[in-house]
């Protein structure tokens, strides 16, 4: 079993992500489960979503301790949040920053990697919405799912031509991941 | 997940929880629903909205009102009528409808409500736990409690079967976690219309209001005729115990899938030790159980399903051959120190001769999140149980001692 934890902050959307994520994973053909971290979310507060992917049906149902991969939307939340937290020492956080990964001390042996999905989503998608971008971005660094799944899902939820902006986005995310070969 | 019938991906869709149930309801033809939103419900109800602004369920009137009190109100009179009807709700909303659900069972008016458990206030929490339904056990409603999406669907569907059968006509509670069931995204295979048409036929009932035979419904029982509906209600529920395991094996023949009846076990078989327990939970212990196998311990699950009508026969028999039995109940009766559950359980073997030492765990109150190292150590200290005896019969878990 993967697991995945997704740092936001509330209105960034970090819910959809995980959502969207077992949507890919499931026509990935794996099982797949997500959930947010349920609370009494407001605009800007710290909020986490989660997502597990097996190749068999899930029934674990608590919330997830020690993740195989984090991701963070927002780099200022590693000030406020223990991101890494539980995060296995084989695994992979992948911040949303324009700076290089060393610039963030984190407490973990994993692997750090930046994405500058802000601006990618500003360049290809006019806003800075993030959550979809990251998404290649995971699936570049991780291998754990085709980034034609992710594709396909994000369309499905957002069709026309947002879907088609964000689907571009997620791509170029991907490549990007897969040029710095992560 | 369904201990009976292949797994069938190609048909499943990733949906949330409270989607998954909505879509259930509309393909169960209700022809009134009447609900007043409150979380973790809200997404059912919405759900179902949608669903009848867009004209996808036809013959079905959407009753707006100001309180859970007047939801189930409405369905009183609708029910009477011959109407199918929903509602769901959840917590307050539940302990608020507290009289009329006594009137809906007494009327004999197979409402069926999803119950999407939550803590009861004060201090208030939003967050899972079974106070809410347990709280209402003595007030006639059959309650069922669902494992995960799949079955909560599954269930609301076997839900109407079971309330509209002429030997029952009792009301049904389907009870899913919040957010631990209703907000979750899974893989669910929605009802298909077809099989549910051809699982549940058109709602026939006994006795309805009609200007033109004119009967009344819920009047004046004086002492020499109130003993006898009382009678007639537990009648009822007696066969509900049959009609509950009719229902889920006729849902396997249409749809191909099962998970269990009034109850299911999971490698009880050569078990020394048996967990019992209720919902989303079992999910966990499950897995918990396939780890603690791995390493000898000899360690099974009895998953209750009917809560009301009590299945003790079906439990009795289940934990014949066990060494402890652990009962887990997110739910306390305040100054008896247990889950019902657990007390219910006791209770019905005291009269056999199998002297099971049973124990008890209150676990997850107001969504304290219940891991698979809490079970782990829960099955541990059964383990303790079966060399020494019971020292401890019924406890909570997880109590944060450093901030009492």
């Amino acid at each position: 079993m993967k697991e995945i934890r997704i740092h936001g902050r509330g209105g960034q959307g970090s819910v959809t992500a995980a959502e969207l994520l077992a949507v890919a994973a499931f026509a990935d053909g794996k099982f797949s489960q997500a959930f947010p971290a349920f609370g009494v979310e407001r605009r800007g507060a710290p909020v986490q979503a989660f997502t597990r992917m097996d190749d068999t049906p899930i029934r674990l149902r608590s919330q997830i301790y020690e993740p195989d991969y984090v991701i963070v939307q927002d780099p200022t939340l590693i000030e406020v949040v223990d991101v890494a937290s539980g995060l296995k020492e084989d695994g992979i956080i992948i911040i949303n920053s324009e700076f290089e990964p060393s610039t963030f001390k984190l407490n973990t042996k994993a692997k750090v990697v930046t994405v500058n999905a802000t601006k990618i989503a500003l360049e290809i998608i006019g806003r800075p919405i993030v959550n979809t971008v990251l998404l290649g971005a995971f699936a570049g660094a991780t291998g754990n799912i085709r980034p034609e799944s992710i594709k396909e899902a994000v369309k499905e939820r957002f069709p026309g031509k947002v879907g088609e902006r964000n689907a571009e986005a997620i791509q170029q995310a991907y490549d990007m991941m897969k040029e710095a070969k992560v | 997940m369904a201990t009976k019938g292949k797994l069938e991906m190609e048909k499943m869709v990733v949906v949330e929880g409270s989607y998954a149930v909505a879509h259930a309801v509309k393909v169960c033809r209700p022809n009134v629903i009447s609900a007043y939103p409150i979380t973790p419900q809200t997404h059912i109800v919405e759900g179902l909205s949608q669903f009848i602004a867009d004209g996808e369920i036809q013959n079905c009137e959407y009753i707006n009102v100001e309180s859970e009190f007047s939801a189930l109100s409405a369905l009183v009179g609708s029910s009477a009528v011959g109407a199918r009807c929903y509602s769901a709700t959840t917590s307050q909303g539940l302990e608020l409808m507290h009289e009329v659900l006594f009137n809906v069972s007494g009327m004999r008016l197979p409402v069926v409500m999803t119950v999407v458990n939550r803590a009861v206030s004060a201090p208030i929490n939003i967050w899972n736990d079974h106070q809410d339904a347990i709280s209402q056990r003595d007030t006639g409603w059959i309650q069922l409690y669902a494992e995960d999406l799949q079955e909560a669907a599954d269930m609301t569907a076997q839900a109407f079967k079971i309330a509209e059968d002429k030997g029952v006509l009792m009301p049904a509670m389907v009870c899913m976690d919040g957010f631990i069931l209703s907000h979750v995204y899974e893989p669910v295979i929605l009802l298909e219309q077809e099989l549910t048409d051809e699982y549940l036929p058109a709602y026939e009932p006994l006795n309805t209001l009609d200007p033109k035979k004119p009967m009344s419904f819920g009047t004046l029982a004086d002492p020499n005729y109130y003993t006898e509906f009382r009678y007639l209600q537990q009648k009822a529920m007696e066969n509900a115990l049959k009609k509950i395991e009719d229902a889920a094996n006729e849902f396997y023949d249409v749809f191909g899938r099962y998970y269990g009846g009034l109850i299911d076990e999971y490698q009880t078989e050569d078990a020394d030790i048996i967990l019992m327990a209720m919902g989303s939970i079992v999910g966990t212990i499950k897995d918990t159980i396939d780890n603690l196998r791995q390493k000898g311990v000899k360690v099974g699950l009895l998953k209750v399903r009917s809560f009301r009508p009590f299945p003790a026969e079906a439990i009795k028999e289940a934990i014949k051959d066990a060494k402890v039995v652990v009962v887990l109940d997110k739910n306390i009766s305040l100054g008896l120190n247990e889950g019902a559950l657990f007390t219910e359980t006791k209770s019905c073997l005291y009269n056999t001769k199998n002297r099971v030492p049973v124990v008890g765990y209150m676990i997850g109150h107001g969504g304290r999140d219940i891991r698979m190292s809490t079970i782990e150590k829960i099955i541990s200290e059964a383990e303790e149980v079966m060399k020494t005896g019971i020292k401890l019969e019924s406890q909570f878990t997880d109590v944060r001692e450093e901030i009492l």
